[in-house]
Formats: C-alpha cells, structure tokens, sequence
C-alpha cells in the first residue's frame, strides 16, 4: 500500500494550515516527520484521518492511487491507516477490552459482521500477548478506555490498538511525548516489532529527536510553514539535533500568518 | 453508512397485541360502582372494600400536580380500570391461558425463569395470571403472591404494613391506586433468609385506554437480603394508557433490598408511579429505576431512613426520545443519625426528548452525622432536547456532609473522530458513548438484563445519525 499526499491544502475555520504538503509513505517503511511547533504536523495527521474539523481546499490524499478525502475516518481506518493519537480521548464506561474487540471485528470483517467472529476469549488472549509486547499492566483491558489512564499508558495504549488493529499505514502524531526514556524506548521497540512483522508502513511525527535513535527510520521529513520542506536520511535529524530548527527558519525565512 | 443497518432491532418484539379474549373489562371512567366491582370480583373483605373507598374520595379532592410534567393527556373518563384477564392464577405455565402464555414466551420470562430466577411473578393487564418460587424457599418461610391471595391467606403478615409507607393521602396517584389496585406482588422474606437469584416481576399491558394498577409490598426482617425486578412492556396506539403504581418497601435491622426496575412501557403510556421504602436501623435499601419507555413517567424513589446507620442508594437512568418526557430523580430522607445516602442520575435526551431530575434530600433535627451525595449527569444528543435538574435540600443539623454534582454534556466531536478511527461506523460510536456513559447502571444488573437493556438503547439510538 502507499500513502500518497499531493499538494495539500488545508484550513480550519477558514485559517489556513497546511499548504502544499508532498510526502509519500509506502508499506514496510518507516518516515519521521519533524518540524518545530505550529509547523502543521498534528493537523497533517488530522486531516489525513479525517477529521471533521478540517477542510481540504485543494490537493489530494491517495490510498494506492485513491483519493480518500471525500471518505468517513472509519472507512479511511478500514482501508489499512491508522492513527496514533497526541491526545487520546477518554471514554467513560468502555472497556479497553470491549472497545478494542468491536475495532477488531470492523477491521478484519467489515462493518456489518457479527460480534460472534471472534470469541471473547480468543480475543482476550490476542490483546494479553500485545499487553506484554507493550508492558503494560494487564488490568488495562478491564479499565475504561483512556480514562485515568497515566501519560505514559495513554501512548502506550495508543501503539498496542495499533498492534491490535494491524493497519498497513500508520501515523503516530507525537507518541514519543510526554514519555520517560523507557517509554520512548517501549513504543519505538513497539513500531518496529509491528513493522518488521506486518509490514507495516509508519510516519512517525516527532518534534524530538530522541526516538529516532531507537527507530532508524528510512527516511526524515521536515515540516515548516504547512508543507514538507526537506526530506532526507537519518543525517538530516542530526542536523536538526546539533543546530535546532533554527536553521531550518534561516533557510525558508519567518512564516506568514 | 454500513454500520448502521444492523442496529434497526425490531421492536416488534414488544409491539404486539392479543385478542381481547377477557373474562371481564369494565366500562371506561371511575365511579364508586367500578370500585365496588372490582372488590366484589376479587371477594375482598370488608375494611379493604372501604379502604378503596376512602382512596378514591381522597382521589377525587386532590388537585392534578402543577409542577413536574404535562399531564393534560390524561383521560380519566377513557381509562378503563380492570380488565380481567383469566379466571385463575397459575403456578405452571401450562395452566395459563395459551396466548397469553405465548406473549410471556415472546417476552422470554419462563426461559428467564428456569435459567436465573428465583421467582416469577406476571401481570397481564390487572391480573396476576401466573406467580411461582423455588420450593426451596417456600420451606425457608418466603412468600412472594400477588395481593389477592396475600390478603386471603396471609392477611397477618401484610395488613399492617399495607398503605403505610405509602398511604393513599400521599398523593393524587396513590390514592387512585388505593382504589383501584389489583395485581402486583406482595413478598416477604424472613428474618436471616438470603434469597441468591432475584425475584422477578414482569407487567404487561395489552389492550387501549387500559390503566394498570398493580401494587407491591416487600417486607424483609432483620438481616435478610432480596433483589427484585421488574420489567414492563406495552404495545403501541394512539391514544393514552394509565400505569399508577404503588411500592412499598420495609427493610428491618441489617435487611438489604435491592429493587430494580427497567422501564420500556409504549409511548402512549403515562407512568405515574409512587415508590418508597422504610429503612431500619443497619439495613440497606438500593432502588435502580431506568426509565427508557412511556410519553410521561413521573417517578421519585424514595427511601426513609429510620433507623442509625441505614443506607440508600438511588441510582435513576432515563432516556428520552421524541415526545418523551422523564421527570424521575430520587428522595433522601434522614430521620436518624449516621445514615448515609447517595443517589446517581444518568439522563439522555434525544430528538427533542426531555429529561428532569427531581431530588430531594432531607435531614431532619437530631440525624446527626449523615453523609449524602447526589450526583446528576446528563447526555444531550442534539439541540432541540432538554434537560433540567430540580434538586431540593432541607438540612437540619449542621456536621451533615452533603455533596451535589451536576454534568450537561453533548457528545463530542473528538471522541466521535477517536472512536471512527478505529473503524468504527458513526453510529457505533454513538452507541459505545451512550451505553459507556449508562455504563454505572448497566453494571448492577445480572448479566441477562444488561445485555436485554443495551440492545434496548441501541434500538432507541438507531437513526441517530443525521
């Protein structure tokens, strides 16, 4: 599967945000994508999910050559992406394990099958390996999905949906944020395992470039001003490591409003 | 979307209607001569008759409630106030009458009997046409009939408890079920007798313009425990029925009681119903009320609490859709010292639905130490529904440690956008959201219920998605 961004713009309550956004993310690789704040990476992942806050004005996202944009987020979830979100919404009196059984017969099939596809303990025994893989606490499948979750389990949670759910293209929107070095170390140990056995394709958005040290990625994007600036290789995030994203102001100029 | 098919349930299931094959129905209207005739029918003795009486002169003085919700609706000239559905009262199913056996069938109550029960009790219009418990405790000394054979073979036990925690001159509705109640349950559990599985009640309504009327009174000693249900259906028309019910519940020293009720009458119901229990001394008394169903429920849960060291826990859930409107909540009563109350509201409104929660929590001079929360939310799914609360304090001793919340939310975009992520259509999300938030009141009932009652909410939530 690719993931193809072409040319996009796109605003929210009539202010523009993304402005000529290019990047192309293909299955079993792995892209970062940095930029300082207000650069638009979370609205990239946003709008790339769909998210009904955002309009697309102009460009195009293409899903092995299909434009997604005019698709609901769980038909876009459905066709293989998936989002790791910055923020995870808590949902009172779900369980993670009730939640997460529905999310799996819906991806594997389809909307209309029957909650019978899969029992409950096949399924819990499923979500007890990827609990381990995430070391998390096994009590979590029982909690209320996000609710009093730490920051830290709150990410974690985020990447072993992922590994429930086996997407062919995600997108971590900050994941590594907010996490302990551990943390960091656990969810890059994560994407990778899901990638090495999946193939999953995976863009990574980072505003630090600490996790890269775990994740090796393929290939480093940055993101300035609403568009995808530089892209290059592992060098590019060690440039950004040793001058800051200073330099990448002095090379575009200061970003108009 | 393709996820939103499979949520159309059919509600065929509760919206069917029998012939009308009765041993008698009386004419439309109250008067004394329909009084008159329904304690002839049921050979009552002569106190009761006059009981009924009384009840209905009081009716009569007493003034339609102004506050709480529309009641201009109601037509007391239309309502027909027996209906007789069967000679006998059975204690196998196979001695009831077949089709009314089949609409307790197509209601699943004796399959829920063999598996979970303990005691089944079923009212087809004003009568009780079926009522049964395990042997096992009949021998420990329980009695779960209906009122007609309570008075007759156990009149000792019940009479001097019947119409005292709820006497006819409380209000309008209780002394319009004085006078004309029939059918219902009458239980008594004896001192240190814990009944494991629930007794259940099941009301069924299925002629027009009926008003049913059944009445229930719980006595449990001293450190017994029992869980009854009740659930109640109707099939739909266009004009008004009547459901006035009275409960009464007396939970002596170290007694718990738990009384859930699951609500899902037609829309053209008007459920007017008085409920209230008296707690002693170390008892505990647990009202869970979820009212999905009628055009106008107007229902408060009460618990007096009597005795030192008593407890209530009010736990009232209300839906309401187009047309709808739920005016439920609960009432605290504290009369002693060192009792505890709380009491949890979950409402949703949808549709131009109206929910109101009406609480009232007292404490009187002398109930020193008493801890009370109330806590009230409510889910709002669009802009045309409404939701308010009425909550009501009178507290009399001051180191009471009273706590009241109150939430209005509406579901937010964020979550919607969190859980279709997942691949989850609209709808479903809708659906999770609501069940999460009902999640408190679906968690106390046995398992069987809680998946009847979430398909229920799914019913009601299907077409939410504009």
């Amino acid at each position: 599967m690719e993931l193809k961004i072409v040319n996009l713009h796109a605003s929210v309550e009539g202010r523009q945000i993304l402005r000529g956004v290019n990047l192309t993310v293909r299955e079993g690789e792995i892209h970062t994508l940095m930029g300082p704040n207000g650069s638009g990476k979370s609205t990239l992942a946003a709008v790339i999910m769909g998210h009904p806050k955002y309009t697309v004005d102009e460009g195009d996202i293409l899903l092995d050559g299909e434009s997604i944009v005019d698709l609901s987020p769980d038909q876009r979830a459905r066709k293989g992406l998936f989002l790791a979100f910055q923020y995870p919404v808590e949902i009172s009196g779900v369980t993670l394990a009730n939640f997460l059984r529905r999310a799996y017969i819906n991806m594997k099939y389809g909307g209309d099958a029957d909650k019978s596809k899969i029992s409950v303990p096949e399924f819990q025994k499923l979500l007890k390996e990827k609990i381990e893989m995430l070391k998390l606490d096994p009590s979590i499948a029982r909690r209320y999905l996000n609710e009093g979750f730490s920051g830290g389990e709150k990410k974690r949670c985020e990447v072993l949906q992922m590994a429930i759910l086996s997407p062919r293209i995600a997108i971590l929107d900050e994941t590594d944020s907010g996490l302990d070095i551990d943390g960091v170390k656990i969810v890059a140990e994560g994407v990778k395992t899901i990638a090495a056995s999946t193939g999953m394709g995976a863009l990574v958005i980072t505003h630090y470039q600490r996790i890269l040290n775990y994740l090796k990625p393929d290939v480093v994007h940055v993101m300035y001003g609403g568009k995808v600036v530089e892209t290059g290789g592992y060098e590019l995030a060690q440039l950004l490591e040793e001058k800051g994203y200073s330099i990448i102001e002095q090379r575009y100029g200061p970003v108009s409003g | 979307m393709a996820g939103e098919t499979k949520l159309e349930i059919d509600y065929s299931k509760y919206d069917f209607k029998d012939p009308e094959l009765y041993v008698y129905k009386s004419k439309p209207g109250l008067s004394e001569k329909v009084v008159e005739e329904i304690s002839q029918h049921k050979d009552e003795p002569e106190w009761l008759r006059k009981f009924r009486l009384k009840s209905l002169e009081i009716f009569y003085r007493k003034p339609m409630p102004i506050w709480g919700a529309d009641l201009s609706g109601v037509d007391f000239d239309r309502i027909h106030y027996y209906i007789k559905p069967s000679d006998r009262k059975a204690r196998s199913w196979d001695d009831v009458p077949e089709y009314i056996k089949r609409t307790f069938e197509r209601l699943g109550i004796p399959e829920a009997e063999r598996k979970f029960l303990a005691g089944v009790g079923a009212q087809y219009e004003s009568e009780v046409v079926y009522h049964n418990l395990q042997r096992e405790l009949e021998k420990k000394g329980v009695i779960f009939v209906d009122p007609d054979t309570a008075f007759r073979e156990y009149a000792d036990i019940f009479k001097p408890y019947f119409g005292k925690v709820v006497p006819p001159d409380d209000n309008k509705f209780a002394a319009l079920n004085s006078a004309v109640f029939s059918g219902g349950s009458f239980i008594y559990v004896p001192e240190g007798v814990e009944i494991q599985y629930p007794l259940q009640a099941y009301f069924r309504i299925n002629a027009a313009n009926v008003g049913q009327f059944e009445r229930t009174l719980i006595i449990a000693e001293p450190y017994s425990r029992v869980h009854y249900i009740e659930g109640c259906t109707a099939p739909i028309y266009s004009t008004s029925s009547l459901h006035t019910a009275v409960v009464e519940i007396v939970a002596k020293k170290g007694a718990y009681v738990r009384y859930t009720t699951l609500q899902n009458w037609s829309s053209d119901v008007y459920n007017l119903v008085t409920k209230r229990a008296h707690a002693y001394e170390e008892a505990t008394v647990e009202w869970v009320d979820a009212n999905i169903g009628s055009k106008v429920t107007m229902k408060y849960p009460s618990v007096y609490l009597l005795g030192r060291g008593a407890k209530a826990d009010i736990l009232s859930v209300a839906f309401a859709g187009r047309g709808q409107h739920q005016d439920t909540g609960a009432k605290a009563v504290h009369l002693a010292p060192d009792t505890t109350s709380r009491i949890t509201s979950k409402s949703v409104c949808k549709d131009g639905g109206r929910t109101s929660y009406r609480g009232l929590l007292h404490v009187a001079k002398g109930a020193k130490r008493v801890k009370s929360s109330v806590r009230c939310d409510a889910l709002i799914l669009d802009d045309i529904s409404r939701t308010d609360t009425y909550p009501y304090n009178e507290i009399n001793e001051e180191d009471t440690t009273a706590t009241h919340e109150a939430t209005v939310g509406k579901i937010g975009e964020e979550q919607l956008f969190y859980l279709m992520s997942r691949g989850l259509s609209e709808q479903e999300a809708l659906n999770m959201i609501v069940l999460g938030f009902l999640e408190p009141f679906t968690k106390t009932l046995p398992m069987e219920y809680a998946v009847e009652f979430n398909r229920l909410i799914e019913l009601e939530m299907s077409g939410s998605v504009g």
